[in-house]
């Protein structure tokens, strides 16, 4: 018997091995890849060299790559709270069974399914000098214009706002589902405790979906980290790179100046920013959660 | 502190769906009043309207001469513990019970006096600072309690608390819900569809059907002078059993009535004039019917099931004619499924159910 469950338990694994291939094949070995890649000197066409760190070195040392760092920092410290606070907000305002509320829902979520060409496309007609939609608010009260996209400051703050526009209907879906966990039972109490409105987001609503802020926080964090596209057809990273990402440094370095493995470091650089952002906030959040419980 | 309630005239409509019709009822100060009813019958929704969790179509309810239907839940001076116990599950015991204390300004020092003088009451006082998350059913529930004593309310209402409990737990804390009730002398709602936590609670308990009040009375008023038909087989278990009625005979002290498969069986009831013999039924409890010996007179019973309680023996049979009947046999009983007994019936505790389901009973003491 012991003999036959020993037998049995090998051919069992052959259960996952249509998931272990996949996963193996299309995530781990492209991720080592990455990273050995990053360490050799590449060119697209021709052959590998190991040179250890010296890509990382070039890659720490380029004020380009600092810029782009800065531009994305500073991008996701405005983009995700605008996103996690609006869309709460959108949430808590559409959390009724009114026809009017699931068509607003709708309406808001619509954006998230257009690809980003389209938006941006929209987008540069609203920013556009001259004829944009903002160039005729501003000259109707007679104000004098900004180039949106042309100006250092504005340019990445012009692309902020087309990506919160993008990417807003997720959070708030992710939002409504979890204020529709909450029992209605617990406002019933409220009501008889003589909470204010103000009391019952604070005390109740807002603790009761701690964990979907936190997850929409990090999900957030994890994709604007990745700008790419926005940035590349709205401005092209300009004027003079002030809203160029590190998506789109990585991208000039290994496909228009086609060093693959300073690209490839770049990357790694990126993913380690990203583990430590995400890891950040799941580290802030459960720690607060300890001290609570 | 704890005040009257008046429930005057109160309907509630779902567009073209009526879900009480017409209720009145007056509670007195301190009185424990059970609403109990089949599920649907619209107890909760009636305590919800008192709570102001649901609002009026028509009427109006007081509590201690004020109306208050016009006001919001929270100023309603009412306290309520939930089926869910609905405890703000991320703050703890302590903070749940202080919750309503501190949205209405009460100074922190007396809000410490009433949450600890609470917990001592519900022996919660060294749960005071753990979460629902890490608290057992029983102690979630008096923790519910709790938050609803420091209120000091005019009213408690308690919807249906006890039927998330396991059995042993839902007596015992049956026993200290009466107990508390004793020690606060406050007035009490609870919502039920269990009538035995009617009928141990209970100062008057309410029976509700089909939107309406059916009756209003003690529990033993209720156990022994059922209004109808449906109170009857409602309340007390196992339900009543009812026999068709062939025939009915005016005698000097009350009425002979012939029964399908039971022959004849006199009562005391006295039926009034109007009284329309058109598919009435005779109605009686198991625990006034005996086994009695072969010689004795009774009706022959063939029993299908034997039900052994430990302090007594209930047998499911039927008479001649397929009519059911449950009777009571002492615990140690001997009977078993198959046999054929005689059973005899108290003639004085019969009841008489006429074709509308409206009750006769004998006028004699049971």
């Amino acid at each position: 018997m012991a003999e036959s469950y020993r037998r049995s338990r090998w051919s069992n694994g052959l259960f996952v091995v249509p998931y272990l291939s996949v996963f193996l094949t299309l995530l781990v070995f492209p991720l080592g890849w990455g990273i050995w890649l990053s360490l050799n000197k590449v060119d697209l066409f021709g052959g590998e060299r190991f040179i250890g760190l010296k890509n990382y070195a070039r890659v720490l040392s380029d004020p380009i790559f600092g810029q782009a760092v800065k531009n994305t920092v500073i991008f996701v410290g405005v983009s995700v709270p605008t996103l996690v606070i609006l869309g709460l907000f959108l949430a808590l305002a559409l959390n009724k069974t009114t026809k009017g509320s699931s068509f607003l829902r709708g309406v808001f979520f619509a954006s998230s399914i257009l690809s980003v060409t389209i938006v941006t496309l929209i987008w540069r007609i609203v920013f556009i000098p001259n004829d944009g939609l903002m160039a005729l608010i501003f000259e109707y009260f007679g104000w004098q214009p900004i180039g949106f996209l042309s100006t250092t400051g504005w340019s990445l703050f012009s692309v902020g706002v087309a990506t919160v526009w993008w990417c807003i209907g997720l959070p708030m879906m992710l939002f409504l589902a979890a204020l529709q966990q909450i029992p209605k039972d617990l406002y019933e109490a409220a009501a008889l405790d003589n909470a204010s409105r103000w009391r019952v987001l604070t005390r109740i609503t807002l603790p009761s979906i701690k964990s979907t802020i936190m997850l929409v926080a990090i999900i957030q964090v994890v994709m604007q980290f990745q700008l790419f596209g926005q940035a590349q057809l709205m401005t092209n990273g300009g004027p003079a790179g002030s809203s160029r990402p590190i998506v789109m440094y990585i991208y000039e370095v290994g496909f228009l100046r086609w060093d693959i493995g300073m690209g490839a470091a770049a990357s790694q650089v990126l993913f380690l920013i990203i583990l430590c952002a995400a890891m950040l906030q799941y580290w802030v959040s459960t720690r607060k959660e300890e001290t609570d419980a | 502190m704890s005040a009257s309630i008046s429930i005057k005239n109160i309907t509630k409509r779902y567009d073209s769906v009526t879900v009480l019709d017409d209720i009145n009822l007056h509670i007195e100060d301190g009185e424990f009043v059970v609403f109990l009813g089949p599920s649907g019958c619209g107890k909760s929704t009636l305590l919800r309207m008192i709570a102001g969790l649901e609002s009026i179509t028509d009427g109006a309810i007081e509590i201690g001469e004020k109306r208050i239907d016009t006001l919001p839940p929270g100023q309603r001076g009412v306290a309520m513990v939930f089926q869910s116990y609905a405890l703000y599950p991320h703050m703890t015991t302590r903070q749940n019970m202080a919750f309503g204390l501190e949205n209405v300004k009460v100074a922190q020092d007396e809000i410490d006096r009433r949450v600890n003088d609470a917990a001592k009451i519900l022996e919660i006082d060294h749960l005071l600072d753990r979460k629902p998350g890490r608290l057992s059913g029983g102690q979630r529930q008096r923790v519910a309690i709790g938050r609803a004593i420091v209120k000091e309310p005019k009213a408690f209402l308690f919807d249906e608390p006890l039927s998330n409990l396991d059995a042993a737990l839902r007596g015992r804390t049956r026993l200290e819900l009466a107990q508390l009730h004793q020690r606060l002398g406050s007035t009490m709602i609870f919502v039920t569809h269990d009538q035995v936590e009617a009928m141990t609670l209970a100062d008057r308990i309410v029976i509700m059907h089909n939107q309406k009040i059916e009756q209003i009375g003690t529990p033993m008023e209720i156990y022994q002078y059922p209004v109808s038909r449906f109170v009857a087989e409602f309340v007390g278990s196992p339900p009543m059993s009812m026999l068709p009625i062939n025939h009915i005979e005016k005698t000097t002290n009350g009425v002979t009535v012939e029964v399908s498969g039971a022959g004849t069986v006199t009562t005391a009831i006295t039926l009034p004039p109007e009284f329309n013999a058109k598919d009435a039924v005779i109605g009686i409890r198991a625990e006034d019917t005996e086994v009695v010996s072969e010689q004795e007179d009774g009706l022959d019973l063939t029993i299908k099931v034997v039900e052994r309680l430990g302090d007594r023996t209930l047998l499911y049979g039927t008479l001649i004619d397929g009519t059911e009947l449950i009777a009571e046999d002492s615990g140690r009983s001997k009977v078993k499924a198959g046999d054929m007994v005689r059973v005899a019936i108290s003639p004085h505790a019969a009841h008489i159910f006429d074709g509308t389901g409206l009750a006769h009973h004998s006028q004699l003491e049971v």
